[in-house]
């Protein structure tokens, strides 16, 4: 028998790692998780109510861009989205690789559907944006061919995760594959400076800079802000879903079950 | 140009696909609720009669 050596007891006491621990167990997520969503979707809702309207009746129009520059305020924070979900993803995969953490596992699969609706919103968005700025819908650009990309990364992992019957072996496949598309965010991201393209460049900078008048600007943040809410609420609803599905034996599904929760 | 029915589909065609993308799993839920009571139901049953 081995002796736990202090640091690792230190450790398995500490509230922070107890508490991720705790998580770990489906019941205990799927209660803990079920608290939150209801309070995502209502900041989510009021944050659109306030962005949109600002957007729509406040902002003036652009002096270039006409009103056409309003599909920005959906298609920016779409955009910001899409590659955030996708981190979130990788990160999960990661997560679930190593420590084969089922619900991680979980997150990281839920988080593709989503990421994937932000994609396709971006490059609708996008492209009726560009029509009358632009002149066309579609051109074979770095950044909007890579951010198709993204769209077809985001199907594959979607595609294998549902292709494998195994759930567990389906979810280490396709967060493999997650992993290795992980590649293409960095080219998103730089694409419009590695490349000369057609799509602008950034507009707004975290370390300032932003070349975008502040009235315009925070009505797009609000928007930005308010579709983090829509992805956590939506990634937790579609993570809880998927749990009772792969429970669906197991006691504490059947108490939620006949306890109508 | 009338810029109108480009801010107009981009809004409407993001509302749907969002709308869907948060509907589709309620919609599974309550399917797989359904099954999982259907399940107990029967074997339920099935104890109370061997």
């Amino acid at each position: 028998m081995t002796e736990k050596t202090p640091n690792k007891t230190k450790l398995r006491k500490n509230p922070v790692v107890l508490f991720i621990h705790k998580l770990g167990s489906p019941a205990y997520f799927y209660h803990f998780t079920g608290k939150f969503i209801p309070w995502f979707w209502a900041i989510f809702l009021v944050l659109t109510a306030i962005g949109m309207y600002q957007a729509f009746f406040v902002v003036p129009s652009d002096y270039q861009q006409g009103e056409s520059f309003r599909i920005l305020y959906l298609h920016v924070p779409a955009a910001w989205m899409s590659l955030l979900a996708y981190i979130i993803m990788a990160v999960c995969a990661f997560i679930a690789l190593i420590w084969r953490i089922r619900v991680v596992e979980i997150l990281a699969m839920c988080s593709a559907p989503v990421g994937a609706a932000f994609t396709v919103v971006t490059l609708v968005a996008g492209s009726l944006w560009g029509r009358p700025t632009w002149g066309t819908y579609w051109v074979w650009d770095a950044r909007l061919t890579s951010e198709l990309v993204l769209l077809f990364l985001y199907l594959g992992v979607i595609g294998l995760y549902n292709a494998i019957d195994e759930p567990r072996k389906a979810a280490r496949a396709a967060c493999l594959l997650a992993l290795v598309g992980a590649v293409n965010l960095p080219i998103i991201h730089y694409s419009v400076k590695w490349w000369n393209t057609l799509h602008q460049g950034s507009s707004i900078s975290l370390m300032g800079g932003s070349s975008i008048d502040s009235s315009m600007l925070w009505p797009l943040l609000v928007m930005s802000i308010a579709v983090k809410f829509y992805y956590g609420a939506n990634l937790l609803t579609r993570s809880r879903v998927k749990l009772l599905e792969q429970d669906l034996r197991k006691g504490w599904v059947r108490n939620i079950v006949r306890e109508g929760k | 140009m009338d810029h109108t029915p480009f801010i107009v589909g981009s809004y409407a065609i993001g509302a749907i696909v969002l709308l869907w993308t948060a509907v589709a799993p309620l919609i599974k839920k309550k399917a797989i609720v359904r099954d999982i009571a259907r399940l107990i139901q029967i074997e339920e049953r099935n104890d109370s009669n061997p």
